[in-house]
């Protein structure tokens, strides 16, 4: 239907597919003081919750605007957990941890130690 | 209607929807989003969509559709019907689709966001085919998605602001809400053209309505049009304006029975006049006026019958028994027959489907068969004949209407009421008397012309229409077998009379030769008389020289011997 092909990704085709393993996409549009906030505390809580098991991949939605249609980006910014399915989507700067742990599904640190 | 003209510095885009476009005087404001408002099921996304398709075919500025609620496929499926090929424009590169899905579950908020999001895949959309037009169904969707209303306020405030900057013709819909045009207010943030559709139901029966609520820097029609959405899209009919200021069409129209045309003083109807035609039932209305349609046909007419009672084979079946041949009309193109349920629609929707077909088949005669079936309280009935009157008059047709005459007073109150609204009115009777029934037609009223003033008696049979004159006497109007028999008793009577008369005329001849053979005789005693006389008179005369002879003999005798 769409001019505009979507960049999907299947999870199961992935190659750095394991269970355990984080792959995020943040999309940004630009850089604001919003999209700087989010990738600044995306990489704080990775390091801090995932380390060594995730990695992110940062779209700016100014450079390749055809991209924002494939993961139904409407706010920015958008945070997608492409793995571990199933996908799910954060909205916002990232600035409430305990919500993006839930957003994620991540057990808090507390509970691995 | 306004009466005075659009601005025209104004710039507008046609949306080539029948009628909406002449009722805003050319179509939603150019360069700025318009709001379309209303319940579910009123037709807004078929608006948009229409919008969309006619500026991406007609009007050459291709057009993005951001659905927030149907997807692409099922946007194309639900307009197929209609005959519009979105895939094809997509594919052609003059529609762009996107689909939104909102979904709340699947979205968690963690901090401060904006919707530039939507503005990059809007714009996007836009510039990969060069978009003039814009359509957003349904934005409010966004408030379910998100829980902050004054940041999505804001957004949309921009978005609209953007819109404007970018000057693209958008449409956004919107669901009607509580005490307001939409649930989330948003003819609060789209101040430029408010439309609103409407569905309403009266007596089981849907009319769907649209109204311009606003129209900044524009005059438009004010009133509530109905519309229609059938197979042929959606259509706007205008059709309250009441304006008697018509052209009125010159020549007379025949009614294709002789005996009716000589009762009219040009020899048939004025054109573009309105007839009504009432009778009760089974007096000949509908065959009537077929006989009409057929002559306009024969002289090459087009035709439009509007049947509420029957089919159109039907009257073509039941016409044939008067040997006229309506299916010939039909194969040609020159008659229609528009038949429908009074019941399947309201009032208004008859009146915009009558309005579209008038418009398209562009007819000369139009027959309502019959006016009597469509139902609705009195005022609003009187009101629809009249814009129905109106409609047909303001573009020259000649009007056809019959009205079944019942007995109730309710009914004759409306006949009356209807018949000042019309030119010219037959009236079909049927007199019984001596346990049979006859048809009579006379012309009650004909405006602008002399017409007889006499009972007709009408009949049927497979040589047409014809009409009789009645018998008018001292026995009062005689129709049918009792016309006949005083028919032939009058006959008789003349006879007898005409014998007798004869009769009388023999004797007074046989008298006068009688006298005038006596005068012969008495002349003739008269010339024999005279002859006696002359005779005696001549033998006097003798007598009287031979007496003088004798005398002179003697006195010459006595001479010599003295």
């Amino acid at each position: 239907m769409n001019d505009i092909t979507p960049d999907e990704h299947s999870p199961e085709t992935d190659p750095d597919h394991d269970p355990g393993h984080y792959h995020l996409r943040l999309y940004v549009a630009g850089q604001t003081t919003k999209s700087l906030a989010a990738m600044t505390n995306l990489k704080r809580f990775c390091e801090q919750h995932l380390a060594g098991r995730y990695d992110i991949e940062v779209i700016d939605l100014m450079e390749n605007p055809q991209l924002a249609v494939g993961d139904q980006i409407l706010a920015i910014p958008t945070l997608v957990r492409r793995l571990p399915s199933p996908l799910k989507r954060i909205i916002g700067d990232l600035s409430n941890t305990e919500k993006v742990l839930v957003g994620l599904d991540i057990r808090p640190k507390a509970d691995q130690s | 209607m306004p009466d005075q003209q659009a601005n025209p510095t104004l710039p507008k885009a046609p949306t080539g929807i029948e009628g909406f476009d002449d009722l805003t005087y050319g179509g939603l404001p150019a360069g700025r989003p318009s709001l379309i408002c209303g319940a579910a099921g009123c037709g807004k996304t078929l608006f948009a969509t229409t919008f969309l398709v006619n500026g991406a075919t007609r009007f050459d500025e291709p057009g993005v559709f951001m659905s927030f609620e149907e997807r692409a496929d099922d946007l194309a499926a639900n307009v197929a019907s209609l005959g519009y090929d979105l895939d094809g424009l997509v594919a052609a590169g003059k529609l762009a689709i996107d689909h939104v899905r909102v979904e709340r579950s699947e979205i968690e908020e963690t901090g401060e966001y904006d919707l530039e999001g939507l503005f990059i895949r809007l714009g996007f959309a836009v510039d990969s085919i060069g978009a003039k037009r814009v359509v957003l169904d349904t934005i409010e969707t966004l408030f379910a998605g998100f829980t902050d209303p004054s940041l999505l306020r804001a957004e949309l405030r921009r978005l609209f602001g953007w819109i404007k900057e970018r000057g693209l013709t958008a449409v956004i819909t919107g669901e009607r809400g509580e005490g307001q045009l939409t649930r989330q207010g948003l003819e609060e943030y789209v101040s430029d053209c408010v439309v609103l559709l409407d569905n309403r139901v009266e007596d089981q029966i849907t009319t769907r309505r649209l109204r311009v609520v606003k129209y900044r820097g524009s005059s438009h029609g004010t009133n509530e049009y109905p519309f229609l959405i059938d197979h042929e899209g959606i259509s706007v009919l205008p059709v309250t304006s009441a304006e008697l200021d018509y052209a009125v069409p010159g020549g007379v129209l025949s009614t294709g029975i002789a005996g009716l045309d000589t009762m009219l003083g040009p020899g048939g109807f004025h054109r573009g006049s309105s007839i009504l035609i009432s009778g009760q039932a089974g007096t000949g209305k509908t065959m009537l006026a077929s006989s009409l349609v057929d002559a306009a046909c024969r002289r090459g007419e087009r035709c439009l019958v509007f049947a509420f009672e029957e089919s159109g084979d039907q009257i073509i079946r039941n016409a044939r028994s008067l040997g006229l041949d309506l299916d010939q009309h039909v194969a040609a193109g020159r008659l229609r027959f528009e038949a429908a349920r009074p019941s399947l629609f309201g009032l208004e929707t008859h009146l915009a489907r009558m309005h579209r077909d008038l418009d398209q088949f562009r007819p000369q005669v139009v027959v309502i068969d019959p006016i009597s079936a469509l139902r609705g309280s009195a005022s609003i009935l009187q009101a629809t004949l009249l814009r129905m009157i109106d409609l047909i008059k303001a573009r020259g047709i000649t009007a056809v209407f019959t009205t079944l005459r019942g007995d109730g007073s309710l009914m004759r109150d409306d006949d009356l009421g209807v018949s000042s609204l019309m030119d010219a009115w037959i009236k079909l009777q049927n007199l019984e008397a001596n346990g049979e029934r006859t048809r009579t037609l006379y012309v009650m009223k004909a405006r602008g012309m002399s017409h007889s003033n006499q009972i007709r008696e009408f009949l049927m049979s497979t040589g047409g229409i014809r009409l009789v004159d009645a018998y008018i006497g001292a026995a009062g109007v005689l129709t049918g077998t009792a016309r006949l028999i005083q028919e032939t008793q009058e006959k008789a009577v003349s006879e007898l009379r005409l014998r007798e008369t004869e009769r009388s005329l023999r004797d007074v001849a046989r008298r006068r030769s009688a006298i005038e053979r006596q005068i012969e005789e008495l002349r003739a005693g008269l010339d024999a008389a005279q002859d006696e006389e002359e005779r005696l008179r001549a033998e006097d005369r003798l007598r009287a020289a031979r007496v003088e002879a004798e005398r002179q003999e003697l006195t010459a005798r006595r001479s010599a011997a003295e």
